[in-house]
């Protein structure tokens, strides 16, 4: 498998043809996504044109951009213009956005083609693309596990070869554990650093894109390209864009990072570097955190060190209260930003007697039971004589968050914890929702607390299957985050077991 | 029920005092949407003026409307409230010509609060708040009559109006009387017009007042049960909905009964209906609108607002006061919004009567306002100098309205174009003796004392001139003629 950046410096060079690295995509989606399920659709035809235009500015002398030729696939709840953008959704199955999103826009218009939409849990709901309305994706390390979620669909087609880079969406970890449990890098950026304009909003002040790639470059190399202020999104941050590629070099000495101990257990370099952090007794740990995925990212922390890195373990006592106050905030905004699916203006109608029973029945009928359980966790949660007690006291919860993670940041430049609790698991193993949103726990924290995240293959756990280092960074503090996710890049075990075992095209994929 | 008789004052006698406190909303002038780059404007095509954000479509955000929050603050500031930082919240609930299924409003941190507006004539109304918020879209009932719900087969909605930047401004329930009631309104109008915030128009809901009525024992002080009335269309609607829900509510005090804490909705047939009453109690699940950011002016906009508004109505009544407008006159001038041009020609030297009368008489035409005061205060001087009589002077007033927005209303210009030249008196004499001349039977009753044939000479004269000669000019030659 070529990396993106690969192939658009030999398409700018024009030794390779856009048309050609298409087909070659397009092929392995052919031959194999019938049993990954990483798409809702390819926009097979689209992407052609898209692609014979790069060349054409090749040809022509033109330079299309430091993503020239790229294919990327873009998670389905992103609005790209005549495209179906369906939220894996009955309820919007079939609406075709009238416009790009910005990140969109801006990944065409440096060069990228878009090859197709991405599957993913129905309105980004969900930890392990189960909650698909068309069906759940597929884990290209092993078919009968899930990719994690709610951006399986991306993770998925990256594991598999079927494009370098795509797109996703992360809210409460939905970018960083399908990238764990695929075995790729997946980055959620700062809370503003990439505007939302086009994203289909699940729970607006946690939600941020960002991007699948096989490598840190990649990943870093796609940031680059949708970060900056859109005037079109408020909550947009006017920061300058740093040159995300110069961090990836910079080496890691002197750099101070801290093992989160809420999220890793007092594992045994607790009192090798500065003692136990206060609090730090056995009741603050948050259990089901499996052994192997502890055990790797230590060995990610003894990486570092050995890389000249300092290291040490801090306590952010708030993570243990995140999931909880996650889990009120973000169904709340999404009661609200889901109301508008109404049957009125587009998407799914069912008609009815009259306005409200076209209403009542048209939700019944188009949204899944994920979907309807957090709409009503969330509009009881803002309800009149239990705001205060649910929505005020999780946004409290939030503002400790926050505070917590600066405090740890005033000792510290970056982070580390797993990204998630458990390797990739079996379809149905965790059906029981209180045990699939645990799959969050430690991703949570950082979109409480607005700051980046991203995960870094690191190694194997149970059954030779991926596990993911989650490297947390203060806020738009990405180049550190990616100097150090380059570093753990450098040093990590290679991954041993085969992509696409049992698919029914090839037994091994990629070259 | 006989009830739209009763006046203030016979409640006042009746032991009762009306207690009213309005909620005003205006659709502020701002030439695009609260939260979109689509045009804010009426009378287009339905559904054209929208873009993805006005249709609430799927990964659409808003981004507020700086001139809106200027035109908010500027009103806020006339009305001596506070600005204050603030916050948008989404007030949730489904209607179909709500795109998002919930409205974006400012909740519990307006940005205007604690302010006042004094009626003229005395009293002083507190004000509660001033915030922003969008409206809706606008339904239309297919079946029903007059598009109404009733028996409707089915139903359109023109998404133009939605997202259009509204500010409610909400008044202390200090108003005691549907004449006061009135008075805060055509006040807060010609405030909002002065500023040029809104268009203010109360038949085309481009200002719509909701009043919540309620009466209370005289000199009691409590507060009772309130009912909101709405659909006020005018000021006399606004006044016989105050009369009759007040006498309705002190019949139901006499009668041992309360007032039930409802909307009801004005008709007409003079009489407030209940509207439908709802099973529950609305819940609207505010809660902080997450794809904006606090709103928090800083000294500095905020004095750049004031500094950019115009003098207010109250300041430019007592200048024309001052100049010899009687109350009415100077209510006028301020209510057209020339006030700043009538000032502004008398201090360059302007006749000030002439120049009042000018804008009482015969300004009441569009584009008054665009004059520029140069232009005006020279067509008085011509008028005063003699130079133009004043039916001449009316008429190029009249040309220099429709001129104005293209700045070419230099009335010297206009005059020449009409042919109106001033008239040197020997050539006038001349006319009026020839005038004589030609009718001496007349001439011999005029001097007999018959005043009325003067007309028969002035006709004479004006035929002659074809209208441009001063007829009192004319009438005062007669008399020395006759004298002589």
């Amino acid at each position: 498998m070529t990396s993106a950046h690969v192939i658009a410096s030999e398409v700018r060079a024009g030794t390779r043809r856009a048309t050609d690295v298409l087909e070659e995509f397009l092929g392995r989606i052919e031959t194999h996504d019938g049993d990954v399920h990483a798409f809702n659709t390819v926009s097979a035809e689209q992407a052609r044109a898209a692609a014979a235009a790069i060349d054409a500015s090749v040809d022509e002398g033109r330079d299309p951009g430091p993503l020239a030729g790229i294919p990327v696939a873009f998670k389905d709840n992103l609005c790209t213009r005549g495209v179906a953008t369906t939220c894996s959704s009955r309820m919007l199955e079939g609406w075709q956005p009238p416009y790009d999103a910005t990140v969109v826009q801006a990944m065409t218009s440096a060069g990228a083609v878009m090859i197709g939409k991405t599957n993913l849990d129905e309105f980004a709901m969900g930890s392990s693309t189960e909650h698909s309305a068309f069906g759940p994706t597929r884990n290209p390390y092993d078919l009968t596990r899930v990719p994690g979620g709610s951006s399986g669909g991306s993770a998925a087609a990256v594991a598999a070869g079927f494009a370098p880079l795509a797109l996703g969406s992360d809210t409460g970890g939905s970018i960083r554990q399908p990238a764990s449990l695929c075995g790729i890098v997946g980055i959620k950026p700062t809370y503003g650093r990439v505007s939302r304009y086009g994203l289909v909003a699940f729970a607006s002040s946690f939600d941020q894109i960002g991007p699948f790639a096989t490598d840190v470059a990649d990943a870093a190399l796609a940031l680059g390209v949708i970060s900056g202020h859109d005037p079109a999104d408020s909550t947009s941050i006017p920061a300058a864009v740093p040159d995300f590629a110069a961090a990836l070099a910079r080496g890691v000495e002197g750099l101070r990072v801290g093992v989160v101990s809420e999220l890793t257990g007092s594992g045994r370099n607790g009192a090798a570097n500065g003692g136990p952090p206060p609090g730090d007794a056995a009741g603050d740990m948050l259990d089901g955190i499996e052994a192997d995925v502890t055990e790797r990212v230590l060995e990610a922390a003894d990486a570092l060190a050995d890389a000249g890195a300092t290291v040490g373990r801090v306590s952010v006592p708030a993570v243990t209260y995140g999931l909880t106050a996650y889990y009120l905030i973000a169904p709340a905004e999404a009661s609200s930003n889901l109301a508008r699916y109404d049957g009125t203006r587009y998407g799914l109608r069912v008609e009815g007697a009259d306005v409200e029973e076209m209403n009542r029945l048209t939700r019944r009928a188009g949204f899944g039971d994920e979907v309807k359980a957090r709409i009503m966790l969330g509009t009881f949660a803002l309800s009149a004589g239990y705001y205060d007690a649910y929505y005020g006291k999780a946004q409290r919860v939030r503002m400790l968050t926050r505070r917590d993670f600066d405090a740890a940041y005033a000792d510290f430049d970056v982070l580390l914890s797993p990204t998630s609790p458990c390797v990739a698991f079996r379809f149905g193993e965790r059906a029981d929702p209180m045990t699939m949103y645990r799959c969050d726990t430690c991703t949570i924290p950082s979109n409480l607390s607005g700051d980046p995240a991203m995960s870094v293959p690191f190694g194997t756990g149970a059954e030779d299957l991926p596990v993911g280092v989650q490297v947390m960074a203060p806020a738009l503090g990405e180049e550190t985050m990616l100097t150090v996710a380059a570093a753990l890049e450098r040093a990590a075990p290679p991954l041993s077991k085969p992509l696409l075992a049992g698919a029914a095209g090839s037994a091994r994929a990629g070259s | 029920m006989a009830a739209t008789s009763h006046s203030a004052a016979d409640n006042a006698s009746s032991g009762w005092e009306i207690v009213v406190g309005l909620e005003v909303h205006v659709e502020l002038a701002t030439d695009t949407k609260l939260f979109s780059a689509a045009p804010s404007r009426f009378g287009d095509e339905p559904n054209t003026n929208v873009t993805p954000v006005c249709l609430g479509l799927p990964g659409s955000l808003p981004v507020l409307n700086r001139r809106a929050v200027e035109l908010a603050m500027a009103v806020g500031l006339a009305l001596n409230c506070e600005i204050r930082p603030s916050v948008f919240h989404r007030k949730n609930y489904f209607y179909p010509d709500m795109p998002k299924d919930y409205q974006v409003s400012q909740y519990d941190q307006p940005i205007c609060s604690d302010g006042w507006l004094d009626v003229p004539g005395g009293s002083r109304i507190g004000i509660e708040r001033a915030h922003l918020e969008e409206d809706a879209g606008k339904t239309t009932h297919l079946g029903g009559a007059d598009g109404r719900i009733h028996g409707a087969v089915g139903a359109l909605v023109d998404y133009n109006r939605a997202g259009t930047p509204l500010l409610e401004i909400v008044s202390r329930p200090d108003i005691s009387s549907a004449a006061e009631a009135s008075a805060y309104v055509d006040e807060l109008r010609t405030i909002l017009l002065t500023l040029g915030a809104s268009d203010a128009r109360l038949e085309e809901g481009s200002m719509r007042v909701d009043a919540n009525i309620s009466v209370r024992p005289a000199g009691s002080g409590e507060l009772r049960t309130r009912c909101e009335v709405k659909n006020l269309n005018s000021l006399r609607s606004l006044r016989n909905a105050i009369d009759y829900e007040a006498r309705r509510h002190i019949d139901l005090y006499a009668a041992g009964d309360v007032p039930v804490q409802e909307t009801r909705h004005w008709s007409e047939d003079g009489r407030t209906h209940s509207l439908r009453s709802k099973e529950e109690a609305d819940d609207y699940r505010y809660f902080p609108e997450p794809d904006l950011v606090p709103l928090a002016p800083d000294d500095e906009w905020i004095a750049q607002v004031r500094a950019a508004m115009p003098e207010l109505p109250a300041s430019q009544r007592a200048r024309l006061h001052e100049c010899g407008a009687d109350p009415e006159d100077a209510q006028v001038i301020v209510g057209r919004g020339l006030a700043p041009v009538v000032l502004e020609a008398i201090e360059a030297g302007a006749d000030a009567k002439r120049t009042m009368t000018h804008a009482v008489q015969n300004l009441a035409l569009d584009g008054a306002e665009l004059l520029g005061i140069d232009h005006l205060a020279s067509l008085v001087q011509m008028e005063t100098s003699g130079q133009l009589t004043a039916t001449q002077a009316k008429t190029v007033l009249g040309i220099m309205c429709e001129r104005a927005a293209a700045g070419s209303a230099d009335p010297a210009a206009i005059a020449a174009e009409l042919g109106f030249e001033a008239m040197d008196t020997a050539e006038l004499e001349s006319l009026v003796d020839q005038a004589i001349a030609d009718n001496p039977e007349a001439w011999e009753k005029f001097c007999a004392g018959e005043a009325k044939v003067a007309g028969v000479f002035v006709g004479a004269v004006m035929k002659a001139t074809r209208g441009q000669a001063d007829g009192q000019a004319v009438t005062q030659l007669l008399a020395q003629r006759r004298g002589a």
